[in-house]
């Protein structure tokens, strides 16, 4: 496959992935702050500190009311990470790779755009619960996920995609666990409250955990939904098992069908993954929960490099024959 | 949908003859129009140009900033022609394009319809696209121009003239394929009923022809684009994936030990013909033009090697300008010793004193063309023109003519076309595509353009034409 064409692929799988984490990052906080006693204040700032684009937003914005915080996030094109420039830029790279893609995912992914700038236009973070919005993104993208899961060749452009899927999921689900320690309980002895379970509950539904974290560990206890976002080997969206799954297409790209590594990207993915399998949750809280989680994204955008430099990295053509001036 | 008022006008109408009767390829369509009610056509009509953005069929505007991406509008009426005429048809471009090969390989070689004194040396050495580079080449197979895209018109006299030679990577093609499969669509029973020759294997004769110049048993074959803000990137993107093989631009691509390689994530990888739809002049930078940016350093030397087949083959660009065109038919009679079976259209150069002469005298009835331009641009329609606009390019000429050559008015043929208030002629060219490899083949179909405008003659895409499918009977 090409190398350019490899390029793409994985960073469309990244950016739909981070699109539709967007989404539960915004579902996420509408479900804290609806759980929150009245007259308690909102609280939108985390938000935009878990996103790790506090600078960016700080630049543009004055205090951190949820419409400025949703333009944010969702629609403001100056946001490199926003919504809506995932979803531009997954469809630039759908397009420049359209041969390589089924028609249908090239057709949905063109619809998906199309209905952000129809959201965009209507000025959606102006409404009063735009989470319908942001629930018909989400749709659309499991859509698009659905139609290549059963149409789509596990070949080599697969596995870039799904490699790209995965690592984002990864980060992206650290980052959601991180927006509970950006929030700010009223004072300290409400660590432990009803309104500390409230903001873990609303965090595991976020991300579709509820109902299964219920059934393996029975009671909300913040260092088991650590454990469970982190650690657990069977959630697809737990950091342990994306890393597992992303270090599995490598291997099928590289045709690495022994254990170890075959490439600097593998050594890299690998040597992440067995320290996640044998963590234990202790370790992770005692060590500083938002700090751990901060090492982990700084080794998934190593590995991302990793991949870049092992797979998508071409040479200038026109670098080799230039002439001295 | 009522036909009463449908009339020839004074040009050829392919459907009904100039005192109102139906021509015999149409009389079935015809009869079919006549019994689907006006909602119908629209409804089916409306369902067509859903399919198409869904398709994401579009090209893209130069000079355009707005919507990038845009819809080339197919009117859901087919144009037909009857087999007779098509063989005729198929018979004048296999010859055409024959003598048109031998002419590029003489001039490159031999040089001798030079010496011969049939066309004037400096007409073709001196030209812009006569490509020094090329000088004592000959490409994979003796072919140089493997895709022609060649287009005419029908004139008041029901003949069909030669417009233009499209020698250097003619596009469209993806139009003719995907407006078909649509087409099947919306009239279905039609297919059945009149027997419509197939275009689908297109894709399939395409790489077949590129296999064929290699040597390889199993060539990598390759199609190049200069990327997705070019206006028939979607051709290109479409081209590819039907023949399944890579798409390439030109980053993607490097020589070494004059080679081409594919950079893949398992490393280079060898590739031995490219598809090419980058311009002559853009493929090398060492060779042509250093400021591309688009091409691949070193491919010209490789292609030299013969380590690389292009297709089309570089330096075509000279047999199809247009004052090379008005030599046509001394270049089939010189090469093949036959006379050409279709019309060229009378063709005054403004290089030549006594034609320019007349050219100046009578611009008010003549079409005066730049020589070196596409896409209807450059270009005066003298009968529509105003006086204003007959100065400016007596002006022009003078200054530098060289650079025109005009033809009297033609008058393009008109079919049926769907439009607001039912169905009117409007008038048509017709852009039939003709594969040269193992033998010349020209594919039994074609990008018939329509002007939807009423009146109007400019059919191109890029101001305001549409599109039809075309129709070749069994």
């Amino acid at each position: 496959m090409l190398s350019r064409v490899a390029n793409s692929i994985y960073w469309l799988g990244r950016y739909l992935e981070r699109a539709e984490n967007y989404a539960r990052f915004i579902d996420v906080n509408f479900n804290l702050m609806q759980d929150l006693p009245v007259g308690m204040k909102e609280q939108w700032m985390p938000l935009v500190a878990a996103t790790g684009d506090l600078d960016v937003y700080e630049a543009s914005n004055d205090g951190y009311s949820s419409e400025q915080v949703l333009f944010f996030l969702g629609f403001d094109e100056n946001n490199p990470n926003s919504m809506f420039s995932a979803i531009r830029n997954a469809r630039e790279n759908a397009r420049i790779i359209r041969e390589n893609l089924s028609k249908e995912t090239w057709e949905k992914t063109n619809e998906l755009y199309h209905f952000m700038q129809s959201g965009q236009k209507k000025k959606i973070w102006t409404k009063e619960d735009p989470r319908k919005f942001f629930l018909k993104i989400k749709n659309q993208i499991l859509l698009i996920y659905g139609l290549a899961d059963s149409s789509v060749a596990r070949v080599e452009g697969w596995y870039f995609s799904r490699l790209g899927q995965f690592l984002e999921r990864a980060d992206k689900t650290s980052r959601i666990l991180d927006v509970k320690y950006h929030i700010l309980l009223p004072n300290e002895e409400e660590v432990g409250s009803p309104i500390d379970f409230l903001h873990w509950m609303a965090l595991l539904k976020s991300v579709t955990a509820f109902n299964t974290y219920r059934r393996v560990y029975g009671n909300i206890n913040p260092s088991s939904v650590v454990e469970f976002l982190t650690l657990n080997k069977y959630f697809p969206r737990s950091i342990y098992f994306c890393i597992r799954e992303a270090e599995k297409c490598l291997h099928k790209i590289s045709g690495n069908d022994e254990e170890g590594f075959k490439n600097s990207a593998e050594k890299a993915i690998g040597s992440l993954k067995s320290k996640l399998e044998f963590a234990e949750v202790d370790e992770i809280i005692s060590y500083g929960l938002h700090e751990y989680l901060d090492d982990l994204q700084i080794k998934i955008n190593g590995i991302s490099n990793k991949i870049d430099s092992n797979f998508f990295t071409i040479r200038d053509n026109f670098a080799q024959h230039s002439t001295p001036q | 949908m009522k036909l009463d008022n449908y009339a020839a006008g004074d040009h050829c109408d392919e459907m009904i003859t100039s005192d109102g009767h139906v021509r015999p390829h149409y009389e079935e369509f015809f009869k079919r129009l006549e019994k689907t009610p006006q909602k119908k056509m629209k409804n089916l009509q409306h369902s067509a140009n859903q399919t198409q953005r869904s398709m994401g069929m579009t090209f893209n505007v130069y000079h355009d900033n707005e919507g990038l991406e845009k819809i080339l509008h197919l009117d859901i009426i087919p144009r037909i022609i009857p087999n007779s005429e098509w063989k005729n048809l198929e018979a004048g471009l296999k010859q055409r394009t024959k003598a048109l090969n031998m002419f590029l390989q003489d001039i490159y070689n031999e040089r001798s319809i030079l010496k011969d004194g049939i066309i004037p040396s400096e007409l073709i050495l001196k030209s812009k696209d006569y490509l020094e580079p090329c000088i004592g080449l000959t490409p994979p197979k003796g072919v140089w121009c493997h895709i022609t895209g060649t287009d005419l018109i029908k004139n008041r006299d029901g003949e069909y003239y030669i417009l233009e030679d499209n020698l250097r990577c003619p596009s469209g093609v993806s139009y003719m394929l995907e407006s078909r499969e649509i087409i099947k669509r919306v009239h279905p029973e039609l297919f059945q009923d009149q027997g419509v020759m197939p275009v689908a294997d297109y894709p399939t004769k395409l790489l077949n022809m590129l296999q064929f110049l290699s040597d390889k048993t199993k060539p990598v074959v390759g199609v190049l684009t200069p990327g997705i803000y070019n206006s028939a990137y979607f051709e290109h993107s479409y081209l590819a994936l039907q023949m399944g093989v890579e798409l390439v631009s030109g980053v993607d691509l490097l020589v070494e030990d004059q080679k081409v390689y594919m950079q893949t994530t398992k490393g280079l990888r060898q590739i031995d013909v490219l598809y090419r739809r980058i311009d002559d002049t853009f493929l090398d930078p060492l060779t042509f033009n250093p400021q591309s940016m688009l091409g691949v350093p070193g491919i010209f030397d490789a292609y030299k090697a013969g380590n690389i087949a292009l297709a089309n083959a570089p330096g075509t660009g000279v047999a199809d300008d247009k004052a090379v065109y008005a030599y046509v038919p001394q270049i089939i009679k010189y090469y093949l010793n036959e006379e050409p079976i279709l019309n060229n259209v009378p063709t005054y150069l403004c290089r030549e004193n006594d034609q320019r002469e007349y050219v100046l005298e009578n611009i008010h009835e003549l079409v005066v063309k730049e020589t070196n331009a596409a896409g209807g641009y450059g270009m005066l329609i003298g009968p529509k023109a105003t006086e204003e606009e007959h100065d400016k390019f007596r002006e022009l000429i003078k200054n530098n003519p060289k650079n025109y050559i005009a033809q009297p008015t033609l008058s393009l043929s008109t079919v049926p076309t769907l439009c607001e208030d039912g169905i009117e002629g409007r008038h048509v060219d017709l852009r039939p595509y003709i594969l040269y490899g193992n033998g010349i083949e020209v594919i039994p179909g074609a990008l018939t353009r329509v002007a939807l405008k009423k009146g109007s003659l400019v059919v191109n895409s890029s101001q305001g034409g549409g599109s039809k499918d075309t129709w070749v009977l069994y």
